[in-house]
């Protein structure tokens, strides 16, 4: 049995002109320390999916099991990355991060150990200069770094990514990814990222999950990216097999799953 | 002199046309703008101030000797500013005294409406039902004037203090209501989120994102609330009467004693900004988002 299944998901939302089928028969097995992404085209039902293994949406049929437990209610052991950050704008960068790690280790970690614990997450992601900013007073690539770190600090069985680095640029994207490719790496995190940039789909998976377009949207083709790693981005640049993955996805958004509008 | 400009001019025509282009005017040291601004801030204000107090006197001239001109109504504040706090007998008590009676009772009433008013509010604005329950009841009650509530008040009560205090509690509860539901609302659905997946308890949720998310909004319907109150105190006591600066302006009509009654309307200006800037205070305080 895989380490993450997600099995014959189907997600139906009520509407006024009747049942809308968002998701259907979403089937996915994730191993321990697999990075994964999902891709596809805007408004397909790749939050959905996350939503169900997060816990914060229940499935119509079907459903997802964690070390062959049921998900139904969220909890820390699948923490997510929520597309716009969504820190608490009352709590410092250091306590957002401390919320999460007393709810966590509240009774299995000292008071000092929590502290030392939520400074060594928002080390990993580099914002340890910035413990006792507010969110408001720091730009949107740090205030992405931080829910990273309040996210690794409940060190989840699964990392949940909602399109996490969508709202930047293109340089603090970059080096955010390589800062998530570092701590994945030392780490061994289980990920399942959802993004619409195939370049990031193929740096950081180990197997990407291509999703036809809705409605009753379901898992289209699976591409194993099989690159060593680490990798660098530079180097993938004019590296065949690189460009080769990168064009599967392509022709799968562009060809084959052409936006509805566009088509 | 004159042939001295003319040629310096024609100096400055003959530069070649590669030389930089003509200066921009110098700019204005930030030091002079702040000079600037602090003048600004003081003359604007000041000529409004005296020619309000042209008008005034135009007012005592050509329409109405009842009222007094500023000289007599700046006499009379020197003369009640002396003495704020004498007091001769249990209706002949200094301004200060007016004042601190008609504060007390708008606290209260502002206590009691924030008591109940973020409880009401915290409830329509999280709960579907609740907002369809109250919704009407606030929206019919919410324009009407404070003073229609007062004899209801006195026949409930049967007494002046309580009746005053009440007519506060009932107008100025709304603003508390109304933004107190307005930020339970505004909450976006992320926050809500973050304490699922933390899997904080029902009392977490309101310590640590309930409150804080909607704190913003409290305190704006709070300095509303405040503001109202203070403006209904002096209708409502010049009904009831008793100490407050409402029956002292009503006392003073009264003895035709029109300078008085000026020189409360300039107290009951200043203790309104007084209440305003305290409120800010607090909102500056307590507010993340202004922090
Ligand atoms: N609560 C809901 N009620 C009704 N319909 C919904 C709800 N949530 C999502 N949907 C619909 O389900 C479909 C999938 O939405 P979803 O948010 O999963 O898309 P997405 O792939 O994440 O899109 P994007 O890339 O734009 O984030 C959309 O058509 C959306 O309108
Ligand atoms: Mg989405």
């Amino acid at each position: 049995m895989a380490y993450l299944n997600i099995s014959n998901v189907d997600v139906v939302f009520p509407s006024a002109n009747g049942a809308f089928i968002a998701l259907r028969e979403v089937d996915l097995t994730i191993e321990k320390g697999e990075f994964i992404s999902i891709i596809g085209h805007s408004g397909c039902g790749k939050s959905t999916v996350l939503n169900v293994v997060a816990g914060l949406l229940q499935a119509t049929r079907g459903g997802v099991l964690l070390e062959n437990k049921e998900v139904n209610s969220p909890g820390p052991d699948r923490a997510v990355v929520f597309q716009n950050h969504s820190l608490l704008p009352w709590l410092t960068v250091y306590e957002n991060v401390r919320i999460a790690v007393d709810k966590v280790f509240g009774k299995s970690k000292s008071k000092a150990e929590r502290h030392d614990w939520t400074v060594h997450n928002l080390h990993l992601v580099h914002m340890d200069h910035a413990l006792d900013k507010l969110p408001g007073a720091i730009s949107g690539g740090m205030k992405q770094r931080v829910g990273i770190a309040r996210a690794l600090a409940m060190q989840p069985k699964v990392l949940l990514m909602d399109e996490p680095f969508g709202a930047l640029d293109a340089l603090t994207r970059a080096h955010l990814q390589e800062s998530v490719m570092e701590i994945q790496a030392a780490l061994d995190n289980t990920v399942l990222m959802i993004t619409h940039d195939v370049d990031e789909a193929v740096l950081l998976s180990d197997r990407i999950v291509m999703m036809t377009n809705g409605p009753a949207a379901t898992v289209g083709e699976i591409l194993k990216v099989e690159l060593p790693r680490p990798r660098n981005r530079l180097e993938l640049a004019d590296d065949p097999t690189y460009n080769h993955y990168r064009a599967e996805v392509l022709r799968f958004l562009y060809e084959r799953q052409r936006r509805p509008e566009a088509a | 002199m004159e042939g001295q400009t003319q040629a310096i001019a024609a100096n400055t025509e003959r530069q070649p046309p590669s030389s930089p282009p003509p200066p921009m005017p110098a700019p204005i040291s930030p030091a002079r703008q702040r000079t600037v601004a602090i003048v600004r801030a003081i003359l604007l204000p000041s000529a409004v101030f005296l020619l309000v107090l042209a008008v005034w006197t135009l007012v005592h001239y050509q329409v109405t000797r009842d009222i007094p001109t500023p000289v007599e109504a700046w006499t009379q504040a020197v003369a009640v500013f002396s003495h704020p706090f004498y007091v001769t007998g249990p209706n002949d008590m200094g301004i200060g005294w007016q004042v601190l009676y008609s504060l007390g009772r708008v606290m209260a009433g502002f206590a009691l409406a924030v008591v109940v008013g973020i409880p009401v509010g915290f409830l329509m604005g999280s709960s579907r039902a609740m907002h369809q329950a109250f919704y009407p009841l606030v929206q019919i009650l919410r324009p009407v004037s404070p003073l229609a509530w007062l004899p209801i008040g006195l026949l409930v009560f049967q007494a002046k203090d309580p009746s005053a205090i009440f007519v506060i509690f009932v107008t100025s509860i709304w603003p508390v209501i109304v933004n107190t539901a307005a930020g339970v609302q505004a909450i976006p659905q992320d926050y809500l989120n973050v304490a699922r997946v933390l899997q904080l308890g029902k009392l977490e949720v309101t310590r640590r994102i309930l409150i804080p998310a909607t704190l913003p909004h409290i305190l704006t319907g709070m300095r509303l609330s405040l503001s109202v109150a203070w403006m209904v105190i002096v209708a409502a006591e010049m009904l009831t009467g008793g100490i407050g600066i409402g029956f002292y302006v009503w006392d003073e009509w009264n003895n035709l004693n029109v300078s008085s009654i000026i020189v409360a309307i300039g107290v009951i200006g200043l203790v309104g900004i007084v209440l305003e800037s305290l409120m800010n205070l607090v909102q500056h305080h307590f507010d993340y988002s202004r922090r």
